[in-house]
């Protein structure tokens, strides 16, 4: 009986290509899907090592050499922005993985406990999310020393209260319903109510968040490499292959055009996915469509 | 934060505009054609505060040297000791005595009078217990200063000093006023051809001309002129290109000279600095207490391409401490040029046959992290892996590495001319003792005779070649970029400086 939330497909019917009726989710998941390809594929080939320095052939255009030319050390544009997508996406993914965990366990323990607990919770949320992410990498940087972990921490701190806030309105919902008081009645405690009751009815708009936390987990990456707050040189990195640029603009545009690019079609994926996936789990959407 | 302040920027160019607008028209019917006699010159750093006897940093002395603070004498664009305050001077046979005649009728911009009392208050002020120059070391040869009258002024040595009358001429030993010295830091007060108006901090400083300027043959070109601090370098082509910035001597981005070149209204102009782009090592941390490691190090680098990648091809490759246009230089490059198989070789017998691993410090301008992504990769060939650890200059630099001593690599640009005895110095932050080096620098500074000196910098600059403190990579050039109507402006840099005595519109 508790199964409340399980999408149910319309009859056959009405079966026309997912494309049509989900464009955002079709589009979105491929755009995604290619760029977690490039991403592996760049663990174990890029046309040139990403690193790789020839002054000589510095400020290629695209084409003259390489597939999308060279920057002011002769590097392989392409094989950069690929090595990037991989440090993009795996610092992304990291740090929404730890924010949503955090996040949720600190949402559901709130929904559950309610009361002071909550009210401090919330509270505390409050005052992280009052934070900028890229002024709290800086204090981490100073603390810690800039590169992937403080990367990661600063995006995941900046997560958990977004998950929290979603997870305890979204609990305290569930924890409503008659089932969840009878479970109660039944002499069940919090714990296991919200392992059987309340997380599996909240999983899809985790999920959904989960999807459209990533896009922003991207932005927020490349912004703290371009500031110099990411991974430390030489790993290649959107954010700072677009700083680098910046006074290039003038004679080498694809250096900056080229990972401005990447970055804006991964987070374009990334919301894209999001609405599709919400579109399709989320029951507060249903029949919206 | 930034939309705010550039909002705050525009409502002030808002009104700034307004106010030019009607200054103009009242203008309109009196002068029509008449020859702009005001400059608005940009620099990329702003200084910290405005007294360059308190303080090193070079951004105060280019604001101020020579515009509001004078000394006894000057350096001129060639590098060359002129008289200033001090009209005349004698020094006797034996080098101890420094016998001035001063300027009369000099006026500080408060009123106060300058004779020799001043003077003498201003070479106690910066040589004394309480003193924070940053160049306090050049006033230690000094023993005692007499004034006879109030146009003499006499400095007894304790030992010969070849570099004194030199370091006279630096913005570190201007002459500083009995009431106003206290004040000079947010106020300064010199007897210079431009007074101190305003300063707006983290935008601009304001001067305007000296009608009682003492130098009656000096026809400033300028009555008013305003320093303005961009730290960005698109920002500071975009106030050239708009014309909100009249000059850039010191332009902060290389790679894009070229794009000044169609620009007809300005020019670009190359010209010589001190700024030698040295990576100092901890000489007294492992590996690199090991002069073969170090030496291993500066043959793993190939300086042109480190010239071409960080610096578009500006600068010019130097083997030791020293520049091109400094007296007595010798080209060392030739010492331990680019070899990784030598450098692999001369790890190995030093004991890293398979390379160690350290951390570099860079401070933020964009010569450092560039120059230290392109050495990494080189270092990288013979084994050895340096990991870039970006540290914020000055405080943060200064703290760790400069005072601190606390770090593996770092690198920086060394403004200051003729300061190759930074090595001798004890404490300074390469941590590197060679008593040899110390006597040759001793020897110096006991002797006149330049000739004998130029051997003798010949043989300094020699010892750090071999002995490699310091990566030694290469000096910077001026990249000057300015209205093609402005006259005047030095083309070389001889001393960190923004004289704008000779500075002109020209129709």
């Amino acid at each position: 009986m508790s199964a409340v939330t399980v999408t149910v497909e319309k009859p056959a019917a009405r079966r026309t290509s997912l494309f049509l009726r989900r464009p955002n989710l079709v589009i979105g998941g491929a755009i995604i899907a290619i760029l977690v390809i490039i991403a592996f594929v760049s663990l174990f080939w890029t046309p040139m090592p990403p690193g790789k320095m020839q002054i000589i052939h510095k400020l290629k255009p695209p084409l003259a050499q390489g597939l999308l030319g060279t920057d002011h050390f002769g590097r392989d544009v392409l094989s950069m922005l690929m090595a990037g997508a991989w440090n993009s996406l795996s610092i992304a993914t990291v740090a929404v993985a730890f924010g949503a965990s955090l996040g949720t366990l600190l949402g559901v323990t709130a929904a559950a406990r309610r009361g002071v607990f909550e009210a401090v919770a919330m509270r505390a949320n409050d005052v992280i999310f009052a934070f900028p992410p890229i002024l709290s990498a800086m204090m981490l940087g100073a603390l810690l020393g800039t590169g992937r972990f403080t990367a990661i921490i600063a995006i995941a701190v900046f997560m958990v209260p977004v998950f929290s806030r979603v997870t305890v309105s979204a609990a305290s919902q569930v924890w409503a319903r008659d089932y969840v008081l009878a479970a109660r009645a039944a002499g069940k405690g919090g714990v296991l109510i919200t392992i059987e009751h309340i997380l599996p009815n909240i999983a899809n708009q985790i999920i959904v968040q989960v999807t459209i936390q990533l896009g922003l987990a991207i932005l927020t990456e490349a912004g703290l490499s371009f500031l110099g707050l990411g991974m430390a040189p030489p790993a290649p990195t959107w954010g700072r292959m677009l700083a680098d640029a910046q006074t290039y603009l003038g004679t080498a545009p694809w250096l900056a055009i080229l990972p401005g690019l990447a970055i804006a079609l991964t987070v374009f994926g990334f919301n894209m996915l999001g609405d599709g996936l919400r579109d399709l789990l989320d029951p507060r959407e249903k029949g919206r469509t | 934060m930034n939309r705010v302040q550039s909002i705050a920027g525009g409502m002030i160019r808002l009104a700034t505009f307004g106010v030019a607008l009607s200054a103009g028209l009242l203008l309109a019917g009196v002068t029509v054609a008449a020859t702009k006699t005001s400059l608005v010159l940009g620099m990329s750093v702003e200084p910290q505060g405005l007294d360059p006897t308190v303080s090193a940093p070079v951004a105060i002395g280019q604001v101020t040297w020579q515009n509001i603070f004078e000394g006894l004498v000057a350096i001129d664009k060639d590098g060359k000791i002129v008289p200033q305050l001090a009209k005349s001077w004698e020094i006797s046979g034996d080098g101890l005595i420094y016998t001035f005649k001063l300027q009369q009728g000099v006026k500080f911009h408060d009123g106060e009078d300058f004779d020799s009392a001043v003077a003498k208050f201003a070479l106690d002020r910066a040589r004394g217990p309480e003193s924070t120059n940053g160049q306090k070391r050049f006033f230690a040869a000094i023993d005692t200063i007499d004034t006879p009258d109030k146009q003499t002024l006499v400095l007894k040595l304790k030992e010969r000093n070849g570099s004194l009358l030199y370091w006279l001429g630096w913005p570190a030993s201007v002459m500083v006023g009995t009431q106003s010295a206290a004040n000079d830091k947010t106020t300064p007060i010199g007897t210079g051809p431009f007074k101190f108006v305003s300063w707006t901090k983290g935008d601009r400083v304001e001067l305007v001309a000296n009608p009682g300027y003492w130098n009656t043959q000096t026809k400033l070109g300028l009555d008013k002129v305003t320093f303005r601090f961009i730290a960005d370098a698109q920002a500071q082509a975009a106030a050239l290109k708009s014309g909100d910035v009249d000059a850039f001597p010191e332009f902060a981005a290389p790679e894009m000279m070229e794009g000044f070149k169609e620009d007809t209204e300005l020019v670009t102009v190359i010209g010589n600095t001190e700024l030698k782009v040295v990576a100092g090592m901890n000489n007294t941390r492992k590996p690199f207490d090991d002069k073969r490691v170090r030496q291993a190090l500066m043959m793993a680098i190939d300086r042109s391409t480190v010239i071409d990648g960080a610096w578009s091809g500006f600068g010019t490759a130097i083997g030791s401490h020293y520049t091109p246009n400094d007296r007595g230089y010798i080209d060392l490059t030739g010492t331990y040029p680019y070899d990784p198989e030598k450098a692999k070789a001369l790890l190995a017998e030093a004991g890293y046959p398979n390379g160690f691993t350290f951390t570099i410090k860079t401070p933020q301008m964009p010569y450092a992290p560039r120059s230290a992504e392109i050495m990494q990769a080189m270092f990288a060939e013979i084994g050895v892996t340096m990991t870039i650890e970006p540290t914020e200059f000055p405080a943060k630099w200064v703290q760790d590495v400069f005072k601190g001593t606390d770090y593996d690599m770092t690198i920086v640009a060394h403004a200051e001319p003729m300061d190759i005895d930074i090595y001798a110095r004890d404490p300074y932050y390469f941590n590197y003792k060679n008593p040899a080096f110390t006597d040759v620098i001793k020897k110096i500074e006991l002797t006149a005779d330049t000739v004998e000196q130029e051997k003798l910098y010949g043989e300094a600059q020699k010892i750090l070649a071999d002995d490699v403190p310091a990566l030694f990579l290469f000096v910077m050039p001026k990249l000057g970029v300015w209205n093609a109507k402005l006259k005047g402006l030095w083309e070389n840099e001889p001393i960190p400086s923004n004289v704008l005595t000779d500075v002109h519109w020209e129709d």
